[in-house]
């Protein structure tokens, strides 16, 4: 047993425990939200001691303990204490389940975290699951009309999709004889060794597996859920929702096909050029969409949709990569660092978007974006940090989210993708007209009432992070660039 | 160099900018002396390079450099540097910069934010002219768009919300095809380099390449197009200039579509002479259209400030033709039309500013006869119309007649003569729709109801008088820019045989 190896998820599980039980005995409910982030940094320092150190395999091969997986760790441990912090006053409002609330958010954490270290297909679904289904409770959260439709939706669609993705492992099961992503390679090397590589069977799993974790990162045609879900859920798990469960999502599809089906070439090729056209479209779609969007909930669940497309060119060129270099039989070392760098600036933006949405949304007790008049005379400071987080999304200079889609463009055309790359940047272009339509509305346009806006010291130091990580990384990327290029090199298994 | 001059220009007006929108408390009168300190420090450090370029033969090209490791895992650096050709473009920033802010002394709504946006606005056009480093370069290159549509869309006029995003969206369009061309580039060359310099040293045709050059060429040139711009990618620049705010229309017209003119000089020209060549006779016809209908259609504006907004569509069809005739003499008189435009259209808008705000009007039908109330502005519109006409000893004449001489003894391209007489046409129609608009505003009987209308005030006239000065000095002694500008050439001349 090593079990010292899983101390951070360890320690979460116990927080989350201990957070329940807590809530049965205190009547102060805020320290529940001072226990869950104290948890979650005590995950955070164990998940810290073991960065740097050789990946090794526990649990009979089931998880992988690598640097890959510590930097999505604590990736998803900074998010959820942000989330935390931004659910204080929202929270506030309900009178019972405080406590499951952020044991549920926990859960959630750590159903994502070892989704990031799963190397082995049951392990996978299983973090998964542990993941989507703390979820479906937490987005019906409210219990309002809204919330209510938004769960229900959520679960069904989410079932379907649990079921496909259940479906696509079986096959490969089915083909290779094992559900350890490694052997599974092993497996399909051999395959194509003896010419049974076009075997309509394990394309049928690949491509089932491409859809049901499609449905995790929403990726256009698997998207139809995340504007309903976005909209009706509580608006700081839409934010977790958002940038965890979709940057999870990626986590585990590039350790997937990276390790399990990146050989023989052709393969690669195949899934590379899949990504490479679900990306295409992806962006495309979620972009046109959201110009019509009135809600800005909506707008930005259409946002991440056109940012899973254009993190799926990362996806691409990786594929393309490892097809178009003639190594047959081993793998070199992952290169591409673009995509962890990418979903850190995403993040770090939607973080700043979302948490200015609750606190401004908060007070108006409105979603719509005609209703953010006036903005930036009544709260000019959290209208400033939104500005930036859309302009962080636009991936305007001096923010992360320009230096993230240079690093990531640039992966795509050195793998002769430059077609996909100008499609993203007229995107980007596109994109621009409704991210600065709230900019407009909130700088331009008169308020309909008086009145400051108020907002928490909790929601103020949660903005206040994501801001200054936008324009740290927007101007001295090279610290979570080296940190993202450890990660990959040092991608175990 | 041991001292960041460059580093310091370029980021004094965004400390200024800082200081206005974070310090609490500052009152609009204190504002306006903090942004004027911050573009007049500038200003006088940009002038002392001026002055301590070396113009020497054997001198370095890029001087005064800066270079700093900054991203080093895609081998990006900070590295700044001046060379002839961009170091007029960097005074004329930085003297516009501060005469901006004189000119919008007047500005009373939301003077913290207004001040704080031209300031960067400053600091981003700076950048662009120093960067050597494309990835910096690119960066400073899309700033410009965040502050200038919040100038146009705050302060502007008339249909300013739907003038400042078309404007943002030309921009982003074209700075899409820019950040491709861009990366194309990077990936062409081996090691791969973002370095403009060490890019230009060398000769990409033998480079295999999954991308044509000819195809990154011609991503760079679109989006370069945009800014300049060429016909047809021009439709937002007359309503961009129309609707902004007087001192954010001096800077456009001045500097920021110099951008798109340095950048197929710097990038396009330099990095690519040999699709350069192959297409040039392509852009020396967009040229002679761009002069020719861009004065056609200035002829028949009604609205004086998209008047001298067409006007420039057409005057930057003689920087193209300058630039494309690739030709010495040519291409030292595209740099020399682009400071002379700055200055001339730069005065152009800011007086047709004054005649607005005084008279409250902006059609040309309904004024006339201006003469006989505000005499001094009749003067100075007078002296710049002339300047824009290309009269002898304005430095219009004196850019217009190095581009012209040089396109006509150009040996590079075949056919240049031909764009060449085509666009002289462009000098005639200056002087009809110049000296039509000077008529019809200026001239004529009086009209009662401007009666009460004021003539300039001591401010407007000192930066009046600063402009005026700059364009005879230009224009009688020109060797103060060509000495400069010509060491810049002279390399990329080299190329083309020049």
């Amino acid at each position: 047993m090593n079990l010292e190896l899983l101390l951070p998820e360890l320690s979460l599980l116990i927080t989350a425990i201990a957070v329940i039980m807590l809530d049965l005995f205190t009547e102060r409910k805020g320290l529940l939200a001072v226990v869950s982030i104290v948890g979650l940094a005590i995950a955070a320092g164990f998940a810290i001691t073991m960065w740097g150190t050789d990946p090794q395999a526990i649990f009979n091969n089931m998880l992988a303990v690598d640097n890959y997986a510590l930097f999505f760790k604590l990736l998803f441990l900074g998010i959820a204490v942000l989330v935390i912090l931004v659910s204080v006053d929202y929270v506030s409002k309900f009178v019972h389940f405080r406590g499951e609330y952020h044991a549920l958010v926990l859960l959630a954490t750590l159903g994502m975290m070892l989704m990031a270290a799963a190397t082995d297909l049951i392990s996978i679904f299983v973090a998964l699951e542990l993941a989507a289904i703390s979820f479906y409770v937490l987005v019906g959260f409210l219990k309002d009309k809204k919330s209510t439709e938004a769960s229900l939706k959520f679960v069904l669609l989410g079932g379907i999709a649990s079921a496909v993705l259940l479906f696509g492992m079986a096959l490969t099961f089915g083909f290779t004889g094992t559900t350890q992503l490694p052997e599974i390679a092993l497996a399909v090397h051999e395959m194509s060794a003896q010419g049974l590589l076009s075997n309509p069977g394990l394309i049928l799993g690949i491509v089932l597996m491409i859809a049901g974790f499609g449905f995790k990162i929403a990726a256009v045609p698997f998207h139809m859920w995340a504007p309903d879900v976005y909209e009706g859920a509580p608006t700081p798990i839409t934010l977790y929702l958002s940038v965890g469960s979709k940057v999870a999502g990626f986590a585990v599809i590039l350790r997937v096909f990276y390790s399990a089906f990146a050989l023989p070439e052709t393969l690669s090729l195949d899934w590379g050029m899949i990504f490479a056209i679900l990306g295409a479209i992806g962006m495309t779609l979620g972009n046109v969409v959201a110009i019509q969007q009135a809600n800005i909930k909506r707008m930005l669940a259409y946002s991440s949709i056109a940012h899973a497309g254009y993190i799926m060119i990362g996806l691409a060129a990786i594929g393309l990569s490892i097809g178009l270099s003639p190594t047959t039989d081993t793998l070199a070392p992952l290169a591409q660092s673009s995509i962890l760098f990418y979903v850190v600036a995403f993040a770090l933006a939607d973080l700043a978007a979302f948490i200015s949405v609750i606190v401004i949304s908060g007070k108006l007790g409105s979603d719509q974006i005609s209703d953010y008049a006036g903005m930036g005379k009544q709260a000019p400071l959290v209208a400033l940090a939104l500005t930036l987080g859309l302009i962080s999304l636009i991936g305007l200079p001096p923010t992360a989210g320009f230096i993230a889609k240079f690093y990531i463009f640039s992966d795509a055309v050195n793998n002769g993708l430059l077609w996909l790359v100008i499609i993203a940047v007229l995107n980007s272009a596109i994109s621009a007209y409704y991210y600065l339509r709230v900019v407009k509305v909130m700088w331009l346009n008169e308020p309909a009432r008086e009145g400051k806006v108020p907002s928490s010291l909790a929601l103020r130091l949660a903005l206040a992070i994501s801001c200054l990580g936008i324009l740290l990384l927007g101007i001295v990327p090279t610290i979570v660039m080296k940190l993202a290029e450890m990660a990959t090199s040092m991608f175990g298994f | 160099m041991d001292f960041n001059y460059l580093t310091i220009i370029i980021f004094l007006p965004l400390a200024g900018a800082a200081i206005i929108a974070l310090v609490p408390g500052l009152s609009s009168r204190l504002i306006r002396y903090v942004a004027a300190i911050f573009t007049l420090v500038p200003l006088a450090i940009s002038l002392g390079l001026f002055a301590a370029f070396d113009r020497s033969a054997g001198a370095e090209v890029f001087q005064f450099q800066e270079k700093v490791s900054w991203i080093p895992a895609i081998n990006a650096n900070y590295h700044l540097g001046v060379d002839g050709l961009s170091l007029p473009l960097v005074v004329l920033m930085a003297l516009l910069g501060f005469l901006a802010v004189l000119i919008s002394w007047k500005i009373n709504l939301r003077v913290r934010e207004y001040f704080a946006w031209l300031l960067l606005l400053e600091t981003s056009i700076l950048g662009v002219f120093v960067s050597l480093d494309l990835l910096l370069f690119f960066i400073f290159w899309e700033i410009e768009i965040i502050p200038m549509y919040f100038l146009i869309s705050i302060w502007g006029a008339g249909r300013k919300e739907y003038s400042a995003m078309k404007y943002v969206l030309y921009t982003l369009f074209g700075g899409a095809l820019i950040l491709a061309g861009i990366l194309g580039l990077y990936f062409t060359t081996d090691p791969h380099s973002l370095s403009m310099v060490d890019i230009a040293q060398t000769d990409l045709a033998p480079l295999v390449t999954s991308i044509p050059l000819a195809a990154i060429f011609f991503l760079l040139l679109a989006g370069f197009a945009v800014k300049l711009p060429i016909i047809p990618l021009h439709t937002w620049l007359p309503d961009a200039h129309t609707d902004a705010p007087t001192a954010v229309s001096v800077i456009l017209a001045g500097t920021l579509i110099k951008m798109g003119g340095y950048a197929i000089i710097r990038i396009c020209v330099t990095i690519f002479p040999q699709a350069t060549q192959d297409y040039a006779p392509l852009l020396l016809t967009l040229a002679a259209v761009n002069v020719v209908y861009g004065a056609a259609v200035t002829l028949k504006q009604t609205d004086i400030k998209r008047l001298i907004a067409y006007s420039s569509i057409s005057h930057m069809g003689f920087v193209l033709l300058g630039i494309f005739a690739l030709s010495k003499v040519s291409l030292v008189g595209a740099g020399l039309q682009m400071f002379s435009h700055g200055i001339i259209t730069g005065l152009l808008f800011a007086v047709a500013g004054i005649v607005m705000h005084n008279t409250k009007e902006r059609n040309i039908a309904k004024l006339g006869g201006l003469a006989r109330q505000m005499p001094a502005i009749a003067v100075i519109f007078t002296i710049a119309g002339l300047g824009a006409m290309g009269v002898p000893s304005t430095s219009g004449f004196t850019a217009e007649v190095t581009i012209f001489l040089g396109a006509f003894s150009s040996n590079v391209v075949s056919g240049v003569p031909i764009f060449t007489i085509i666009c002289l046409l462009g000098i005639l129609l200056a002087a009809a729709y110049i000296l039509w608009l000077l008529q019809r505003v200026f001239f004529g009987p009086a009209l009662a109801k401007f009666n009460h209308v004021i003539d300039a005030d001591r401010l407007e006239k000192i930066y009046c008088a600063i402009f005026i000065a700059l364009i005879f000095l230009v224009g009688l002694y020109p060797m103060i820019l060509t000495d400069v500008i010509k060491t810049g050439i002279a390399p990329i001349a080299a190329l083309f045989g020049g």
